[in-house]
């Protein structure tokens, strides 16, 4: 690496680790009601989103009425998104005349999107209208980092409170969410990229002769609207088929850069606001410092593995799927950030990593999206994994494990446990029905144990609700389009259910204060257990599987090729 | 554990179906009765544990033989079978009856010998009202006789309670030890996904090297490494570490109502103690003269003794002791001296001794007593009470003593300081219990300035004066609603409802039926100092939980790294090679895939049995801080637990190939 790679990965964790406090105070003051002046002209919008749902921020729901609530809305949300792709055709703005889009994918893709899991089995341009983009795919874009941001609010909520019964409401959470974090963030993001180049129109695609004298049809659209809040809301989804990786959609140095400090921004800020909303911004360093370890480790051995070179490519570098324009390193850390946040854009093509950054990037999937994760999911998914840490920690310490003052008890951890086994029941068990059937066979591309790490890795990123892809698996069939939907559904709501009874259950306690006889969860101490509980967690999980993937194919890079 | 039982299972029926078909394979039949070896080991463990209880049991059963009870019924006496007597029941005991039923003494006194019980072999008094009233079936009136009303029922009496208790026939499951169960129970969920969706890949793979057969995927292999997965090292050994820690409470003899009473002792937040007996001596003793102004130490001393040799309470002789040591002022025969002793009276709230007049010596009357009595008594005279004296009784009080004034005739002599004598080695107690994060509250019935000075003396972080059982209920009312968990020890009848609202509530044995009744916990040797021990046990029961359950789950990683790279070593070997490229993987240079499979196996089993003593003595407990002993456990337990079995499987595989069992 040279020193121009050092400084940049330098000069993108100083950025965020400046930025992260800050935006996290700015979250924590919005949620809790305190508007700022500039954004004052959006409270009376807010006020009459109340009014035509029927609700007031003031009305609290209990966790129940809360997930119902939720639910209602990402299921309505499932039916338009599928009702607009399946209608297309006949729809206005379409000067492609893209067809409907067959039910198996339209299902997929609504699940995909509602999920904040942003899995494409498509290709943009070639699929959806600039209807069905912009008002179904955007419109989920923002609301389902919302549902997710509120998922962690009622969490936070949970622990914040004392006897109580209630969890806050979501439809104040989701609101605020997308008018005074996502909207904002994403507009001013969007005219910095268009000013970069990125195109924002609804012209029709151009057809233009190339130098060689080819013709050739360039896609156009309302890409830079769509790729603001895909980076933002840790959404993933690519206005066009090659995501990152198109001119159009990542012109610049300066959009690479800024796209990835996008990518985690919210999830790192969202850790402060959590510390911000439970009183000790001691645990949200600590937090924080836990997700930033796993996080440079995978990094660190992405970027060992690809600057080690290939010994079949004559050791060297190989650059094949790389990001060409902004060189490697940049793709690696685009690849590591992006699976670890839950992201799920690509500048390069994570088929074409080394066995080791491919492993890495896999790794993080399969961590349950917890190094920063989605906008709400990564930090309520890593506290499944406190909680955890903390029941082991206290049993060692020999005391009741308690959190944040709460007595953690035998439902908190049955809802923790199916929180971090939901997504891994789906990985192993689907990854093992593709392996054994024709079906899910055939959309393998690659021979050897590339074609496993194929499949294993589009289990793991739906189920993680990541959405990045090994680009290789040909995953537009119905056998992938469907268990892919569930793998995401469950993926998502199998974590979003348990964590909600837990700020429910969490909220109803009373709270204990900490003494010396508690162990503390801030400090070195606690970043360490917390670290090897999701690093154990993962490893023993996946090892068996993950040793006849990557780990085979780097043991045989010079050996044996397919 | 029930899964290791079906795996052994499967294993076995894999053997017996390959004997069928006139094969046979050593290896299989080995890792099937290696697996049987695990379940034995489990189960031993637990038997082990149990069986200490049930020699204890053995020992009660047989106090509680059937026996003959005295039953007043309508002033008459009829023999009647203990078994039939109800609550409410009058019973008459005389001096060799055994009681029939755990009850109050309602009527006279009498000493029990309640070894059976207690293991002491002291006999202790037993009398009608105060708060030595209560008797349990079983134990022996040794003199007198007492009339007893049943309290309960037969079958509910503390003896069967305490047999219940000890041969963990009621034994329930913690809510902790359920909450670490359903950890285990997902974890082993997550090895068994794993393993059963690994033919999946591992078929997949062959298919994809075009080497089928590569992988060793046989039934027996893959049970081997579900059984290694799994927990079975803490599942194996969780109840016997429960038991043990009930048995251990036993041996210290306290005798706990449940478990969970056991475990929350351990995350008591405050701890509510009695002043009397728990952090001072039984009594109070004089520690010093403080004569008048101008007045002799040595004739206060002499007065002082000479009023207090027929006071027969402790302070009395405590008085004696002091002059003499202080002016080898020996205790004088005064019988002869025609003395005539004043005893103290409630009213009078003095005593003291009378010489008559003779030998030429005037009449000498001298009195101790309070200060204000004392005052009366000098005034009533005509003396004068110095102020100095006054500002003397002050001093004392506010030092946490108890001023008495000794008078002769009408002149005051001077201040005796008595004091309460805090125990040896408690500061040093609670100063630990702070570091465990446990505050203690001193309960006292002393006026707050005394009981701000002993306090400060005994080292306690709080304490309450003047304290009514009401004070004491509201206090422990007050910490909990503040989320802490309390306990507390008491004896009386008017403790009972404090301890019942206690999360911990240890019961004096020599307290009344109510407050044994009341508490979660009884004490047989009624030392309130027991508490901390109580804790500690608590404490040890969880830690060694946590520890070896993360022991277990630490030892995978080498059981994965033996036994993987077993099952797949020829896949995708280049042509011509049997060693392919998840050899490598063998980082322990394990002999053969059989022998390696063999030993994390038979490590797995043996570890059980290596851990036994442990679970049944449960992990050393240092009353440090929390980030320490996890600091300490962590090491141990968890760098420990990954690095033991790297060398145990190697020094396996190392004797299997010597033995030549593959």
């Amino acid at each position: 690496m040279k020193r121009n790679d050092w400084l940049q990965l330098a000069a993108y964790f100083g950025v965020l680790l400046a930025l992260a406090p800050l935006i996290g105070s700015y979250l924590a003051a919005v949620f809790g009601g305190a508007i700022p002046r500039w954004l004052a002209p959006l409270k009376a919008v807010e006020g009459r989103i109340y009014r035509a749902v029927g609700t007031s921020p003031d009305r609290e729901m209990r966790w129940t009425e809360y997930a119902i609530a939720l639910l209602w809305f990402n299921l309505v949300g499932v039916l338009v998104l599928m009702g607009l792709q399946l209608t297309q055709q006949w729809l206005p703005l379409n000067p492609a005349g893209l067809p409907n889009v067959a039910w198996p994918l339209a299902l997929n893709t609504a699940v995909s999107f509602v999920t904040n899991t942003n899995w494409q089995a498509y290709s943009g341009e070639a699929t959806m209208s600039y209807l069905t983009q912009v008002l179904g795919l955007a419109v989920q874009n923002f609301v389902s980092a919302g549902t997710g941001m509120a998922v962690l609010l009622a969490l936070a909520r949970g622990l914040a409170r004392r006897s109580a019964s209630t969890v806050g409401n979501f439809w104040a959470d989701l609101v605020r969410s997308i008018l005074y974090v996502l909207v904002p963030l994403s507009l001013v993001f969007s005219l910095v990229l268009v000013e970069q180049g990125v195109v924002q129109n609804l012209a029709p695609y151009q057809e233009v002769t190339t130098l060689e004298g080819a013709k050739q049809v360039v896609p156009l659209g309302p890409a830079a609207s769509q790729i603001a809040i895909k980076q933002i809301g840790t959404n993933g989804g690519g206005f066009f088929g090659v995501n990152s990786a198109h001119p159009f959609e990542n012109p610049t140095p300066l959009t690479n850069f800024l796209q990835m400090l996008a990518i985690l921004m919210l999830p790192a800020a969202q850790v402060f606001m959590f510390g911000r909303m439970i009183g000790s911004r001691r645990h949200a360093w600590s937090l924080f410092s836990a997700m930033l370890v796993l996080l440079l480790a995978g990094l660190g051995l992405a970027l060992w593995s690809e600057t080690q070179g290939n010994p079949a490519l004559a050791n060297l570098a190989p650059l094949e799927g790389k990001e060409t324009r902004f060189g490697v390193v940049n793709s690696v850390l685009w690849a590591v950030t992006t699976t670890a946040a839950s992201n799920g854009s690509v500048n390069a093509m994570h088929d074409s990593l080394s066995p080791l950054s491919g492993l890495v990037a896999l790794f993080n999937l399969m961590l349950g999206e917890v190094v920063f994760g989605g906008v709400g999911a990564g930090l309520y998914g890593m506290l499944a994994f406190v909680v955890l840490t903390v029941f082991m920690a206290g049993l060692m310490v020999g005391r009741s494990p308690e959190y944040l003052g709460k007595r953690l008890e035998q439902r908190e951890m049955v809802l923790a446990m199916i929180a971090v086994l939901a997504p891994c029941v789906i990985i192993l068990g689907f990854t093992a029905i593709a392996l054994l059937t024709e079906a899910g066979r055939s959309g393998v591309t690659n021979a050897g144990p590339h074609g496993l790490s194929q499949v294993l890795y589009a289990f793991a990123s739906m189920a993680g609700n990541n959405g990045s892809a090994f680009a290789g698996l040909n995953a537009n069939t119905i056998f992938y389009n469907l268990l892919g939907a569930v793998a995401m559904f469950v993926g998502r709501f199998g974590i979003i259910l348990p964590m909600l009874a837990a700020a429910g259950s969490l909220a109803a306690k009373k709270s204990c204060p900490p003494s010396s006889g508690t162990f503390p969860t801030h400090g070195p101490l606690f970043v360490l257990l917390l670290v090897s509980v999701v690093f154990i967690v993962g490893a023993l999980t996946f090892l068996p599987a993950l040793t006849l993937g990557p780990v085979v194919e780097h043991l045989m890079l010079g050996s044996r090729v397919f | 554990m029930l899964l290791t039982e079906l795996g052994a299972l499967l294993c076995t029926v894999v053997v017996l179906s390959d004997l069928m078909h006139r094969q046979f394979s050593a290896f299989d039949l080995q890792i099937a009765v290696w697996l049987w070896f695990t379940v034995l080991f489990a189960n031993f463990a637990e038997a082990l544990a149990e069986g200490r209880g049930k020699a204890q049991a053995e020992s009660l059963k047989k106090a509680r033989t059937t026996t003959m009870a005295r039953r007043q019924h309508q002033g008459q006496e009829q023999r009647v079978p203990a078994t039939l007597l109800r609550k409410d029941d009058h019973v008459v005991c005389e001096a060799g009856d055994i009681i029939p039923a755990d009850g109050e003494v309602i009527d006279g006194i009498a000493t029990v010998d309640e070894s059976a019980i207690t293991g002491e072999s002291a006999p202790v008094i037993r009398e009608s009202g105060g708060d030595r009233s209560a008797v349990t079936g079983g134990t022996k009136v040794i003199s007198d006789r007492i009339v007893i009303r049943v309290t309960s029922e037969q079958g509910s009496m503390f003896l069967d309670r305490m047999i219940a208790m000890v041969e963990g026939a009621k034994r329930q499951r913690t809510p902790n030890e359920i909450a670490l169960s359903i950890l285990l129970t997902g974890l082993t969920a997550v090895f068994l996904l794993a393993v059963v969706t690994l033919p999946a890949f591992g078929r997949y793979s062959e298919q994809q090297a075009g080497q089928p057969g590569a992988a060793n995927l046989s039934l027996p292999v893959l049970t081997a490494l579900l059984v290694c997965l799994i927990p079975t090292t803490i599942g194996g050994l969780l109840s016997a570490i429960g038991i043990s820690g009930i048995d251990r409470l036993i041996r210290r003899n306290v005798l706990a109502t449940s478990g969970r009473a056991v475990e929350a002792a351990g995350d008591i937040n405050v701890l509510l103690l009695d002043k009397t007996g728990t952090i001072t001596l039984g009594n109070r003793q004089a520690t010093a003269f403080l004569p008048v102004p101008g007045g002799s130490a040595e004739r206060l001393a002499d007065a002082a003794q000479l009023a207090s040799l027929a006071d027969e309470t402790p302070e009395g002789r405590s008085i004696v002791v002091l002059a003499k040591d202080q002016f080898k002022l020996r205790g004088r025969e005064v019988s002869q001296t025609h003395a005539r002793f004043v005893p103290f009276t409630a009213q009078t709230r003095m005593s003291g001794v009378d010489f008559p007049a003779r030998d030429g010596a005037g009449e000498r009357r001298i009195r101790k007593g309070s200060a204000e009595a004392m005052r009366a008594f000098v005034e009533h005279q005509g003396g004068v009470y110095p102020k100095e004296t006054a500002q003397a009784v002050e001093d004392v009080a506010r030092q946490g003593g108890t001023p008495l004034v000794v008078v002769e005739n009408c002149s005051v002599l001077g201040v005796i300081q008595l004091k309460d004598v805090v125990k040896g080695g408690i500061r040093e107690r609670f100063g630990q219990l702070r570091k465990m994060g446990i505050r203690t509250v001193m309960i006292t019935g002393d006026n707050p300035l005394t009981a701000a000075a002993i306090a400060a003396e005994a080292g306690v972080d709080d304490f309450m004066a003047q304290a009514t059982p009401e004070d004491k209920l509201r206090r422990i009312r007050q910490e909990q609603a503040k989320g802490h968990l309390v306990a507390m020890t008491g004896d009386g009848t008017n403790d009972a409802p404090a301890l019942a609202q206690a999360d911990v509530g240890v019961a004096m044995n020599t307290g009344t039926q109510a407050a044994r009744e009341a508490g979660n916990m009884v004490d047989l040797d009624s030392n309130p100092t027991k508490l901390i021990e109580v804790v500690e046990i608590g404490k040890q029961l969880l830690m060694t939980r946590g520890a070896l359950t993360t022991f277990s789950i630490a030892n995978d990683v080498a059981k994965y790294f033996a036994i993987l790279p077993a099952m797949f070593l020829g896949l995708y070997a280049v042509t011509g090679a049997t060693r392919g490229p998840l050899a490598a993987l063998n980082i322990m240079w394990l002999a053969s895939p059989q022998s390696a499979v063999l030993s994390a196996v038979i490590f797995n089993a043996l570890i059980i049995i290596a851990l036994i003593p442990l679970a049944l003595r449960g992990v050393s407990y240092r009353p440090v801080g929390a980030a320490a002993v996890l600091r300490r456990n962590l090491v141990i337990y968890g760098v420990g637990g990954l690095i033991a079995p790297f060398v145990g499987i190697k020094v396996i595989d190392l004797g299997i190939n010597l033995l030549g069992l593959t």
